[in-house]
């Protein structure tokens, strides 16, 4: 009776060994990177908007605070989208006329709100809240990066819920004093790892990380 | 344990005629077609349920557990003889093991396949369960809760249906290379020349064979006894009445044993008949079974007593009344039914002229197999439909897609259990010829015959 394998057969049979773990160790770590890449969160990516609205400019250049347009961040779970009547406070006078800002004047004309695009679109099945973040000392920088230095936003981080979870299990390597939350570009003057500690102390912070923290 | 006048070559013949050279017979073409058939109603089964959602069933909000567990303990629990007669009774160096190990090692992977079916369907949201219940690093910095049986039941399926499969193709290798070299066609030779993974029986190969067998069945023997205590830990763990019973964990282990030999009944009987191998699986073997069987229905009927004795002698109300709804509820009908089959049928195996009746054996085993289906359906059901607060009390019914899915598993494993036969040995060849040798020398010893 002949050989029912060649030689090569020897070859192919150790290369499959190896080649199946290759694989299926290739396999998890291709979907545990994909998982968290920015591909699927869809991090560091401009999203068109409507009107080509310049955090760089009105932040950047003119200084506006954040709260001049995001008016409830400070008393709502909401930060809120500033309505176009704040847009025509200073655009009836100013580049009133441009081509560039029609939509905005018609908005305010047919009283129809601007269909911003959401860019940090949490799920539903998250109560995240902006007030309280804001009054226990949390900077608008570290969530959503230098906003003032965006022509347009992107979202920074990959609001998955391990980069929540990363600052509530240690809220001090994030903390910043109170005054300084609506500050781009703050550096603390004392090193984090001294202020941190004593800003949680101040400010009362717990390490909140139970199921209705978030998910209510 | 063999009939007369067999040799090596006339075992090896006889069993991998089946696979190799004998014409596919009608019967075999019909049962599959039947058996697919109902495979299909599963898959339609299972469509429909992904599509509407598990509310298609009749569970409601006091009898969340239904038809879907029912079946699942049932199946993982036929799948447990298959583990016992390859592991435990080679640990016991059990002979008569050897005609019927291979069937029931494959009977167990089926059966564990469909039971694995339901914990990952009846739960409301299947595409997050088939993941979510393993730990591995994700982006949520979630793990599962690791305190749940559910989540035991999770582990222990998932390692018994490995270690069952590694057990039975280790057995299946030295069998594989008979067929490699029986093979009349290049493509078969092919086929089990990969499979068999270069066997080539030298002793160096045997002598390490036997010792990763011998391991297999001492690490499967503690998995058979603790997968099925696993699942019974999914009640027991439980505070409901009829559920929280300490016992639960040796008897449901017992009842899996009993229900699993009732398969490996159900399945030898007519095998044995239309493959004509009487002379492999023989009375001995029928009438071992048969006594595995009366022991472990023994300990189930000892269960049902320790579960009426305790719910009385705990002067508890609440297990008082759940073994008064058993007897006198509304599902007294399936209660005493379950004690005909159970603990009063299963007397007749005491008796050696029903030992002795195949055909009686084989509509007792299926009693048996309905009988144990009807144990999980009351300890499922009528603990839940009337427990702590009589506002919360409701009847459970059946859906026709609960029946669907029942029977269509049933097509999946008759058509696994129908390909298995036409396409891989259903006796281990090796183990035979082993046995005809110890036979042979048994003969030949002076002061026998």
């Amino acid at each position: 009776m002949p050989q029912i394998f060649r030689r090569s057969a020897n070859s192919y049979a150790r290369l499959s060994l190896l080649g199946a773990l290759l694989l299926a160790g290739g396999l998890i770590g291709l979907i545990m990177a994909i998982g968290s890449s920015s591909y699927v969160t869809r991090a560091n990516e401009f999203i068109e908007q409507p009107i080509q609205f310049s955090h760089l400019h009105h932040v950047g250049d003119d200084g506006i605070d954040c709260r001049y347009c995001h008016t409830s961040v400070e008393s709502s779970p909401f930060a809120g989208i500033p309505p176009t009547k704040t847009c025509m406070n200073c655009h009836s006078q100013i580049w009133a006329t441009a081509p560039f800002l029609e939509p905005v004047r018609s908005s305010f004309r047919d009283d129809r709100p601007l269909r911003w695009i959401r860019v940090h679109d949490l799920p539903d099945f998250v109560y995240f809240n902006h007030s309280i973040h804001v009054k226990k000392g949390m900077g608008c920088e570290t969530c959503h990066g230098r906003i003032d230095e965006m022509p347009l936003v992107l979202q920074q981080n990959s609001l998955q819920m391990q980069w929540c979870l990363e600052c509530h299990r240690a809220p001090e390597q994030f903390v910043r004093p109170r005054s300084e939350v609506f500050t781009m570009g703050y550096r603390p003057a004392v090193p984090q790892s001294v202020l941190g500690p004593q800003l949680v102390k101040e400010y009362g912070i717990q390490s909140l990380t139970s199921c209705s923290t978030c998910h209510r | 344990m063999l009939g007369p006048g067999h040799t090596f070559e006339s075992v090896t013949e006889k069993i991998s005629a089946i696979v190799m050279t004998r014409r596919t017979p009608v019967g075999w073409f019909l049962g599959f077609a039947i058996a697919f058939a109902f495979l299909m109603l599963l898959n339609v089964t299972i469509g429909h349920l992904l599509l509407t959602g598990i509310g298609i069933w009749g569970n409601n909000i006091p009898v969340g557990w239904a038809f879907d567990i029912i079946n699942f303990v049932w199946w993982i629990g036929i799948g447990h003889a298959g583990t016992l007669i390859s592991a435990i009774l080679l640990l016991f160096r059990q002979q008569w093991r050897t005609s019927i190990n291979r069937f029931a090692e494959a009977m167990t992977l089926f059966a564990v396949a469909c039971a694995a079916m339901f914990p990952l369907l009846h739960t409301g949201r299947p595409w997050l369960a088939a993941y979510w219940l393993f730990p591995y690093p994700n982006t949520m910095n979630l793990w599962p809760q690791f305190r749940s049986p559910l989540i035991w039941d999770v582990f222990a399926v998932s390692t018994y249906f490995t270690v069952s499969l590694l057990f039975w193709y280790t057995g299946l290798v030295p069998d594989m290379a008979t067929l490699r070299d029986r093979a009349k066609s290049r493509s078969a030779a092919v086929i089990f020349g990969v499979l068999s993974l270069g066997w080539r029986g030298s002793a160096r190969h045997w002598q390490r064979y036997e010792m990763a067998y011998l391991l297999l069945a001492a690490i499967s023997t503690p998995l058979v006894l603790s997968v099925h205590s696993v699942v019974s830990f999914d009640f027991a763990v439980s505070v409901l009445p009829g559920w929280h019973a300490t016992i639960f964990p040796p008897y449901f282990v017992a009842g899996a044993i009993y229900s699993g030999f009732a398969m490996v009944m159900t399945l030898a009987v007519p095998l044995r008949k239309f493959y004509g191998l009487e002379d492999f699986i023989t009375m001995r073997h029928i009438h071992n079974m048969t006594k595995v069987m009366l022991v472990t229905g023994m300990i189930v009927a000892y269960g049902y007593a320790n579960e009426a004795f305790f719910a009385w002698y705990s002067a508890n109300p609440y297990e008082q009344y759940m073994m008064a709804n058993r007897m006198g509820g509304p599902y007294a009908v399936m209660y005493w039914s379950l004690i005909a089959i159970n603990a009063v049928m299963i007397q007749l195996f005491w008796f050696r002229r029903v030992r002795d009746n195949v055909m009686l054996l084989f509509v007792l085993s299926l009693f048996v197999n309905v009988g144990m289906w009807l144990e999980r359906f009351i300890i499922i059901v009528t603990s839940l439909h009337r427990d702590f607060l009589p506002s919360s009390w409701d009847m459970y019914a059946p859906t026709r897609w609960d029946f669907a899915m029942f029977t269509g598993t049933i097509g999946l494993f008759l058509s696994l259990f129908f390909l298995f036969i036409r396409f891989l040995p259903a006796i281990a060849m090796f183990e035979m010829r082993t046995l005809v040798e110890e036979e042979t020398h048994e003969l030949e010893r002076p002061g026998m015959v």
